[in-house]
């Protein structure tokens, strides 16, 4: 008769995510959700600069296949002081883009907590949670905050006419540099 | 029968804010901690200065002082860990406290109409009279109003 094996504990579910930085603040994202890293170097060709009032964060906007989308500045989305960004994230499942200055590394967490309770503005739409790293906490962004559905509905309303000029490209590769987004 | 003789004798702990003396209720208390490093992120709400980490928690630090004492402490002894419910839930909240804590027994007297909405009742104690502080109305908490000033089982008890 064989002794029963102990029971393990299950080890904690790992989620891996980036760090970066935006104006010297680190901030985390879930590596499932980037699509895709970029240089800002690779902005080039047909994107769009736009400028929509009351949403000075959406800096660009590009066509990707059939899909556009609209690439944001972390730093004006979370308030801190402008830097110049090095690199763009394609958000996975959004029409968003972002601007950060750097990654920062990749690493793992094993626990997210919820963003506490005291915190009630527009940051609960920011985050999906903290973590604690290193005897240090992080928030994780939500990659769906950075633009709400209004304010999608409005820069939508705001570049039809350049959607209608432009029209779809089935053809248009798949990288952002095929998107071609201007500087 | 007087009012004392109806009234049952309640611990509290009186924090330091400045020159003041506050008290909170000690079942709303959890522990009193040294200061440790804040960690700061973007956010926007005004009375939250950052988290700390404390037994693998991550605690919003909340100043209370200036809605108190109309001035952020300058210095801060400890934090005083106070539990603040969310309707269902209780969640952990930093309070810095700028000198020793003390718990006391005491008994507390009912707010009035004209109290603030900070003040859950006052305590009598060492020659002062002392607010009772009424955490939701304190500290923010999502979509919800300010927090009655007494409980309305203490309301009805009221002579």
């Amino acid at each position: 008769m064989r002794p029963l094996s102990p029971s393990k504990a299950p080890a904690p579910r790992a989620e891996q995510i980036i760090l970066f930085r935006v104006s010297g603040q680190i901030f985390a994202v879930s590596s499932a959700s980037v699509q895709e890293v970029r240089g800002v170097d690779s902005l080039s060709g047909a994107a769009k600069k736009i400028s929509q009032p009351g949403l000075g964060k959406v800096q660009y906007f590009a066509q990707r296949g059939d899909n556009s989308f609209y690439v944001i500045s972390a730093a004006m989305h979370f308030g801190l002081s402008p830097s110049p960004p090095a690199l763009v994230f394609m958000l996975r499942r959004t029409r968003t883009a972002l601007l950060v200055d750097g990654i920062e590394k990749m690493t793992s967490m094993t626990r997210l907590q919820a963003l506490p309770r005291a915190f009630c503005h527009e940051e609960r739409g920011w985050y999906r949670g903290l973590t604690a790293l290193d005897q240090s906490v992080v928030p994780v962004v939500k990659p769906e905050g950075f633009l709400t559905p209004d304010e999608m509905f409005l820069l939508d309303a705001a570049m039809s006419p350049a959607l209608a000029d432009t029209g779809s490209d089935p053809e248009a590769g798949d990288s952002l540099a095929d998107a071609g987004v201007a500087q | 029968m007087t009012l004392i003789a109806e009234t049952e004798l309640q611990s509290f702990v009186l924090l330091r804010l400045g020159d003041r003396r506050f008290a909170v209720a000690a079942t709303q208390i959890s522990e009193l901690v040294a200061p440790s490093r804040v960690f700061r992120f973007p956010h926007r709400t005004p009375e939250v200065e950052g988290v700390i980490l404390r037994r693998g928690r991550i605690v919003p630090v909340c100043d209370v002082a200036g809605k108190l004492v109309g001035k952020p402490l300058k210095s801060r002894r400890f934090y005083l860990i106070a539990q603040r419910n969310y309707g269902a839930q209780t969640e952990w909240v930093a309070l810095p406290v700028s000198g020793d804590c003390e718990l006391i027994n005491a008994e507390m007297t009912l707010p009035t109409d004209s109290d603030a909405p900070h003040v859950s009742g006052w305590l009598s104690h060492g020659g002062d009279v002392i607010e009772v502080l009424n955490l939701a109305a304190l500290t923010p908490g999502p979509g919800e109003l300010l927090a009655p000033v007494a409980p309305l089982a203490q309301q009805e008890a009221r002579p």
